[in-house]
Formats: structure tokens, sequence, C-alpha cells
């Protein structure tokens, strides 16, 4: 509040007032509360981050400058490795599966509900699938979890219920299953985000088009391949791109399962981070592993918006 | 670069009233056939709501001796009694309102005055003050967790719920502004000159012109950062470590692993965990899915 108040006697000051309303010095008043918060909780945090990369910091004793080596023990450890390979499985989870699924109940919800069942229906489905993106990610977490329990939990007792009792097997704790069991939360929690994105694009779409379509005899497939998939493409790069970030960044549902088991099976490197700074107090090489982090998500999103400008690029050329 | 600064669809933020189509009665069987799949899909997503309610009000013997998926015999409150009592529920619920509800005023407020700044004053470097602010939004937060963690402990806010204000008003904020920016560079400069002629100054221009003009915008962004700081998880986790500042989602955690929980009554913590962002959902549905887009649609 201080900050706030500091900045009310600031811009209450007479300001030379003869600029006319745009450009002056006098708008930098304005950036003052908000750098200031941004330089204490983001810009320093960040350096002192990338600094303890380079030490061997243990959090109690000060840091000894390290040089290189925490970044070559980095490029050495398996585990390091296979928590990107686990990101991977949630990209796969996270932006491949509900970008596809999202983009065909879109399409079906906005194609076919919304004209021929009218579109309250339409609009009380998209809410539906938009549920589980509400609830915290840690308590969607633990509402699959418990569904996967290894002692009667629901999934097991529907198997069994069915006849296929010999699939019964206790799914968070196998290292075969136990990440299939983490993606199948984050395929829950992603899916309605990519179909609210999706049909809001489609409102933009003349449902002429639809109809014409219609009427020159396109199916369903065709009206979606020809209309409604160029319509969505700009829509569908931010999806991927803010998806695909949220994916690297996976750590609630990890650390309410299954902490990384077992044997690492689900270990994602926010979690490994996290171990390595509170669990087992190596605070240098933890910060090496966010850095990592950061310069892949860096990365990725400078890579999303290359592909970005390139394919707006191409549409104007046509 | 200047091509990635999207703008939001609406800045108006009034409800675009949905595309009346001619409800055609040529329903053909293909569409039949879609409803089905469509609605059948979306009995999945609320499948696991319903196991969860169905189980939370069943005493643990009922769920040992029936299935999870029928209905309680009788309906049993201790589920939810025991666990609203063990980890005293009303009081996370206040340290998540408070926490979410003073982040989402204070990240609004942070985000005018930087947007009001980059869209309208239009001050020298924006592309690259938008850029930092959207980096801010984007880097993961466990590169700042550790010195984050040492700075409050040095300072002395470490569990205590101004640390989760103060760190999350800065991230919301960025995202905000990165929004607004865009959303303010549209802004008529008629009205803005109107205000400078009628010799209204700066300050006075933005909270008696801006701020009311853009208002359903801002409460689009509040509603937004309410619901997004109520479900963090990472920073509460690390920074609250006494039982009486937890958050919701972490106090919830916290209790998963306990020997003494019943099946039964570690379902009653889901539902508890969902109520209080179910209910906020339904409050603000219009304006959310209103909102969704905002900064998705060029």
């Amino acid at each position: 509040m201080t900050t706030l108040e500091r900045e009310t006697s600031e811009a209450t000051r007479p300001l030379p007032r003869h600029r006319g309303v745009v450009g002056g010095r006098s708008y930098w008043w304005y950036l003052l509360p908000g750098f200031a918060l941004l330089a204490i909780v983001i810009i320093v945090p960040l350096g002192w981050n990338i600094y303890l990369s380079f030490t061997d910091y243990r959090g109690v004793v000060s840091p000894q400058w390290i040089g290189l080596e925490n970044w070559t023990r980095l490029l050495g450890d398996a585990t390091f490795w296979l928590s990107f390979r686990n990101s991977i499985a949630m990209i796969i989870a996270m932006v491949l599966v509900p970008t596809l699924v999202g983009l065909v109940l879109a399409a079906a919800l906005f194609d076919v509900i919304g004209r021929k069942f009218g579109s309250k229906l339409a609009s009380f489905l998209r809410a539906t699938y938009y549920l589980p993106q509400i609830i915290p990610a840690v308590v969607a977490a633990i509402v699959i979890g418990w569904i996967l329990r290894s002692e009667n939990g629901a999934l097991n007792e529907l198997l069994g219920m069915v006849g296929l009792g010999s699939l019964e097997r206790n799914w968070l704790g196998d290292p075969s299953t136990a990440l299939i069991s983490i993606m199948a939360v984050l395929v829950w929690v992603q899916i309605g985000y990519p179909v609210v994105i999706f049909m809001a694009a489609l409102e933009r779409v003349d449902p002429e088009l639809y109809e014409a379509a219609e009427v020159d005899g396109a199916g369903w497939f065709r009206r979606f391949h020809a209309i409604t998939l160029p319509q969505i493409r700009p829509e569908t790069f931010v999806v991927a791109l803010t998806c695909t970030i949220a994916a690297l960044k996976v750590f609630a549902p990890v650390y309410a399962l299954t902490g990384g088991g077992p044997n690492n099976a689900t270990i994602v490197p926010s979690y490994y981070t996290y171990s390595q700074f509170f669990q087992s107090q190596q605070v240098g090489y933890g910060a090496t592993i966010a850095t990592a982090l950061t310069i892949v998500i860096l990365a990725v999103s400078i890579l999303f918006v290359v592909a970005q400008t390139r394919s707006e690029r191409a549409d104007q050329g046509h | 670069m200047q091509t990635t600064i999207e703008t939001p669809k609406t800045s108006s933020g009034t409800p675009e009233p949905a595309p009346k189509f001619k409800k055609t009665s040529r329903r053909s069987l293909g569409d039949w056939i879609v409803l089905a799949a469509i609605v059948a899909f979306a009995l999945a997503v609320v499948f696991p709501f319903i196991v969860i309610l169905i189980n939370s009000f069943k005493s643990p013997t009922d769920y040992a001796t029936g299935s999870p998926l029928s209905l309680p015999t009788s309906i049993y409150l201790d589920g939810i009694t025991t666990f609203w009592e063990r980890v005293n529920f009303p009081e996370k619920v206040w340290n998540s309102f408070f926490i979410a509800g003073v982040v989402a005023v204070l990240a609004v407020v942070i985000s005018v005055l930087n947007a009001y700044a980059i869209g309208i004053g239009r001050v020298k470097g924006r592309v690259s003050l938008i850029l930092l602010f959207l980096l801010a939004n984007m880097l993961p937060q466990e590169v700042l967790l550790y010195p984050l963690y040492t700075i409050f402990r040095t300072i002395g806010l470490y569990d205590n719920v101004w640390s989760v204000i103060i760190t999350f008003v800065v991230i919301q904020s960025a995202f905000g502004t990165y929004l607004l920016s865009s959303v303010f560079g549209t802004f008529p400069k008629e009205i803005l000159e109107a205000a400078a002629i009628d010799g209204s100054g700066r300050w006075r221009t933005l909270w008696s012109v801006v701020v009311p003009i853009s208002w359903p915008t801002l409460g689009v962004l509040m509603v937004f950062f309410f619901i997004w700081t109520w479900n963090e998880f990472l920073i509460p986790l690390t920074f609250l470590i006494s039982n009486a500042n937890q958050t919701v989602p972490v106090a919830i955690t916290a209790l998963q692993g306990d020997r003494l929980m019943d099946v039964t009554t570690t379902s009653a913590s889901a539902l508890l965990g969902m109520i209080p962002t179910l209910i906020f959902f339904l409050i603000f549905q219009r304006t959310l899915t209103r909102g969704i887009t905002a900064g998705a649609v060029k």
C-alpha cells in the first residue's frame, strides 16, 4: 500500500501540461511503482538465481564460486534428461491431445450443435468441458488420484465390474503406469481451454459460409477442413504456445500424486528443482536446473513467435 | 517483434450476442450421432466430479461394501465434518480469499498505472517494456523461488500471507500490463484531448476518464487474477509453512498422505477443495467466458 500512497503524492505534483496529451516525461512516474516491484520480485531474484547456478550454495554457508561445475554436472545428469523427457509427455497431454480434440469438439459444437440444436445447448456443453479448468490443478490431481487409488479405488472396481479385473493395478505406484496417470490428470484439466478459445474464434466466422458450403453439398469434414481450420489458425498458435509453457512448468500434480516417483518415473524439471532446493539442500544445483528450464521456455517462445510471423507472412503472400 | 503484441477482441467488454442461428428442423442422422458423441464426451468429463460427489457422503463401510459408483445407502456427513474440522476449513478459505482478493485489486491497479504510461503515454522504449513484462509473466516460478525465499526470510515476511501477495501482484500485473497496454493503445484520442482541454490533469484523466471507460475489461482481469491466484500452488507451498497461514490447495494436499484419513474423508477433502472456485465460477461465468479469449484473439 505504501508504494501506492507514495505514488499518489508524486503524481499529484503539478506537472508541466503544455505538451498536450501524448508523449512527455511525466508519464514515467506511472511506471515507478510497477517497475520497483518488478525489480524486487523478478529482476533481482532472476539475476541472483543465475549467480547461484555458478556456486556450491547449500543454504547455510555463504556461496563459493565454482564456475561451470554445476552446468557440466547437469549435462551428464541422467535424472535431468529424464525430467525433460517427461516434459515431452506433459506437452503431449497438455498441448497435443487437448488441441486436436478441442478442434474437433469446437467445430462439432459450433457447426452441428449450435446450428441444429441451438446455441444454448452448445454454450452449456462448452461450460461442462471447461469445468476441470476452474478447480485448482492440485485438487484436480487429487480427484483423479482418488479414482486411481490402488486399494478398492473407483477405476479398479469399475474394471472388476465389467470383467476386466486382470487390468486392475496400482496405477500411481507402478513405474509403467504412473506417468500415464499424471498425463490423464492433465488431459482432463486442459481439454476445455482450447474448446472455449476456438469457439470464440469461430464466432467471427460468418454462419452463411457454413450454410453455403452445406448447400453446395460439402460434408462435415470438408467444412471442417476448408472453413474451420484456416479460421482458427491464429488462436491455435496462442493456445499451443501458452499450453506448452504451462506444460514445461507442471508441478502440482506431480507433487501431490507421486513426488516424482516411483524411481523418478514421473520427475519433471520443476519438481526436480524443488527437491534440490528443499529436500537435498543443493541450492546451487537447483538454481542451475531452474535456469536451464528458463532457457528452454525462452527458446520455445522465440520459436513459436518466429513460426507465427512466418505463417502470417505466407498468408499475406497469397 | 511488433507483430507479437496482440490486441484483445473487445476492449468494451460488453457481451457479444451469440450468433443467432436459424434452427433448422432438418436434423440428419449424422447430426444426432454427433450430438450423442459430444454428450458422451461431456459425461466423461463430468464423471470424476460425480464420483467424488457421491462418495463424499458415504461412510467408509458403505464404501467398502458397495461399489464406488453406487449411491450412498444413507447420507453420512462425518467425512465432510471430520475434514472441515481437521484443517479448520473456514480459516483456509479466508486465507485463500484474502490473498486472492488483495492480489486481484492491487494487480489491476499496478497494471492500469503501467499501461497508462505505455499505452496512452507512449513512453520511449515501450516495445521493450512490454516484452520485459511479458517475460516476467512467462518465467518459471522456480527461478525466483530461492532468492525470494531468502529475501522474505531476511525482511521477516516469510510464512506471512503478504509474501505471497507481493509476489503474485507482480506476476499477475505483468500479464495485466501486457494486455492493458494494447487495450489502452486503441483508446480514442478525442476523449483524452477533450479531457485535457477541460483542464483535467493526467492523474485526473486516468481515474475519471480512462478507468471508468475500460471498467469492463478491468473487471474481467480482476476475476482472472482472483482465480489464478486462488489456484496457485508452488509459491504458497514454499512460503506459507505454518498451518494457520495455508491456502486451501496447500492444506488439502498436506493431508493426502495421512493414514488417519479414511477413504471417504479423502473424497470429501477433494469435494471441499472444488466447491469455492466452482461457486465463484457460477457467479462470474459470463464475465469469464468472455475474458478467456482476451489476449488470445487477434
